[in-house]
């Protein structure tokens, strides 16, 4: 299998200010991997730092055997990178389905697909960004990143702040995505329990350095692991 | 074809769809020829400010570029068709061709100027460039005519068959069909997926980058295509008026359009020629009133729009017009443009 992403000794930050240092991982194409660790470890800034949008302070990035590290933001996405940001981003003044035609490209994402995949998403195709429930906010972004036809899927925090049953729509999705889709994804989540059940591998940051990297299965396992980097957070409140 | 252009289309069938008012509108402005034969001449100003301030809408209303050197283009488009009627080249349609395509031309070539910086950047780069182009028409008196204008324009026939009358019904009729196109084309350019990606880089370009929409390309297509649209305005101008000046390029004009985009709103198709409308014709109330001080009640219409604003202004309209037909119920002001 091929590598999809190469981050080797990633440093970046915000400005002067270093927040991942030595960051190094591969991701193969098809597989997906769980981004995990507690508040404030360095998630949302890697996520940020493949996208482009935080001050490169060293190390390489690779996708699909082309560096990346140096590409404006609006590049790295045309070069197969979709992201699903935590706050969403919803362009409030465009309806649903203006919001993915937008940025739509060619490739077996359609927008019929998506509707599919988020059938809510159909019902409201007429509807502005600003008319939206968090969830359905929520589906739109995936939607969207979707409809880019990109190869690598960034989601970063996908079920915060949603009620139990549409994180369960969501999870659903994603399971689909990454299982039956193949699509490559790198979820950042707090409750690990939510995602090592369907992805390939997981990593756990804390104070910008990976202090855990397995399979998912083996972490999911590994109570003493995810005790002792993730505690409380880390453990399926169901389970 | 795929599903995703499919549905791009289809969308865009949906939302160019006219409306019953739009069709109204088309048909008064028709009416007012048989109706006002006198002032067929002001009615032709109206239609060419109307697509004047149509094309500062693409850039301000749906990309957020701000712009106080829109009349360079406009004088662009004025010269072009001008010299092309002084040497020969009088078929109108020609000229207006010719015209968009100089305007574009130096369009294409500044919009790249404008990529970085802030509004305040833009607002300087803009008028820079039109107070270049206004001393370079001044410099090169030998080409313009320089102060005088330029002499001896001979414009032929629309299409070989409507000649220029002196009461303004060919150039109004002209001008009206010329405005009615480029505003179907226009609404085709807002609706597609090139505009709607535009809307997203206005509302946020640095988030609208990371998800895929490339700012860049798209500031500089919607630059090119609104040169365009103003050079064919300068260029109805000149054809109709047979008169290109100086004044074609100076600051006040590019102020105007402003005003009056501001009058009509900004962000609507419509905006830019209901503000000429309602621009032209206080002008012309006012100046009859008050032939030296009507820029004081334009100027007082102005700070009341900006302090009152838009959205406001149009809600208390529709509550007195349901007041008014349902007898005292208030009407939910709709919170989206109609265009």
């Amino acid at each position: 299998m091929t590598e999809l992403l190469e981050l080797h000794q990633l440093s970046a930050g915000y400005g002067e200010a270093r927040v991942l240092s030595g960051v190094s991982f591969t991701l193969s194409d098809g597989q997906s991997l769980a981004l995990l660790g507690r508040n404030g470890t360095g998630k949302t800034t890697l996520i940020n730092t493949l996208i482009g949008l935080t001050t490169h302070q060293g190390g390489t990035i690779h996708l699909n055997g082309r560096d990346i590290t140096r590409l404006p933001a609006e590049q790295r996405a045309h070069s197969g990178i979709g992201w699903v940001p935590q706050e969403r981003n919803i362009f409030r003044s465009l309806t649903v389905e203006e919001n993915m035609t937008a940025i739509s490209r060619p490739g077996p994402w359609t927008l019929e697909r998506v509707y599919k995949l988020f059938p809510r998403l159909e019902e409201r195709r007429s509807n502005l960004g600003n008319q939206l429930s968090g969830g359905e906010q929520q589906m739109l972004a995936i939607g969207r990143a979707l409809v880019l036809n990109p190869r690598l899927v960034l989601l970063d925090e996908p079920t915060e702040g949603l009620a139990p049953i549409i994180v369960d729509e969501v999870l659903r999705a994603l399971r689909s995505i990454a299982r039956e889709e193949g699509l490559s994804m790198i979820i950042v989540e707090q409750k690990a329990q939510k995602i090592l059940s369907f992805t390939d591998h997981a990593i756990i940051l804390d104070r910008g350095q990976i202090v855990h990297q397995s399979d998912s299965v083996s972490l999911r396992k590994d109570t003493h692991s995810l005790d002792l980097h993730l505690g409380a957070v880390g453990k399926n409140p169901a389970s | 074809m795929t599903h995703s252009v499919e549905n791009a289309m289809a969308m865009m069938t949906r939302t160019t769809r006219w409306s019953h008012w739009e069709t109204l509108f088309w048909l008064a402005s028709l009416a007012l020829l048989p109706l006002f034969p006198n002032k067929a001449l002001l009615f032709s100003q109206i239609a060419i400010m109307g697509l004047f301030a149509l094309s500062l809408d693409l850039i301000l209303g749906y990309a957020g570029i701000v712009s106080l050197g829109h009349a360079a283009f406009f004088g662009v488009g004025a010269y072009v068709a001008g010299l092309m009627a002084k040497h020969g080249w009088g078929d109108p349609t020609l000229g207006l061709l010719a015209a968009a395509s100089g305007a574009a031309l130096i369009g294409f070539v500044t919009s790249f100027l404008l990529l970085r910086g802030s509004d305040l950047t833009r607002l300087m780069v803009t008028l820079g460039i039109a107070l270049m182009l206004f001393e370079a028409a001044n410099r090169f008196a030998s080409i313009t005519g320089g102060a005088d204008g330029l002499q001896g324009m001979m414009v032929k026939p629309v299409l070989g068959l409507f000649s220029f009358d002196l009461f303004g019904k060919t150039a109004y009729l002209y001008s009206l069909t010329i405005l009615f196109l480029l505003l179907i084309l226009a609404r085709r350019i807002v609706y597609s997926p090139f505009g709607l990606s535009l809307r997203a880089v206005k509302a946020n370009s640095l988030r609208a980058g990371a998800i895929g929409i490339s700012s860049a390309t798209r500031l500089v297509a919607i630059y090119t295509i609104s040169a365009a649209y103003a050079g064919v305005a300068g260029a109805l101008s000149a054809q109709t008026t047979q008169l290109v000046s100086l004044d074609v390029l100076d600051f006040h004009r590019s102020a105007d359009v402003m005003l009056v985009l501001v009058i009509g709103g900004v962000g609507w198709l419509y905006g830019g020629i209901i503000g000429a409308i309602i621009f032209s014709l206080m002008q012309d109330w006012l100046a009859g009133i008050t032939p030296q001080y009507w820029e004081f009640w334009i100027g007082l219409v102005l700070v009341v729009l900006v302090l009152v604003g838009h959205g406001r202004l149009q809600s208390y309209a529709r509550m007195l017009i349901h007041a008014i037909t349902h007898k005292g119920r208030v009407a939910h002001p709709d919170q989206r443009g109609t265009s």
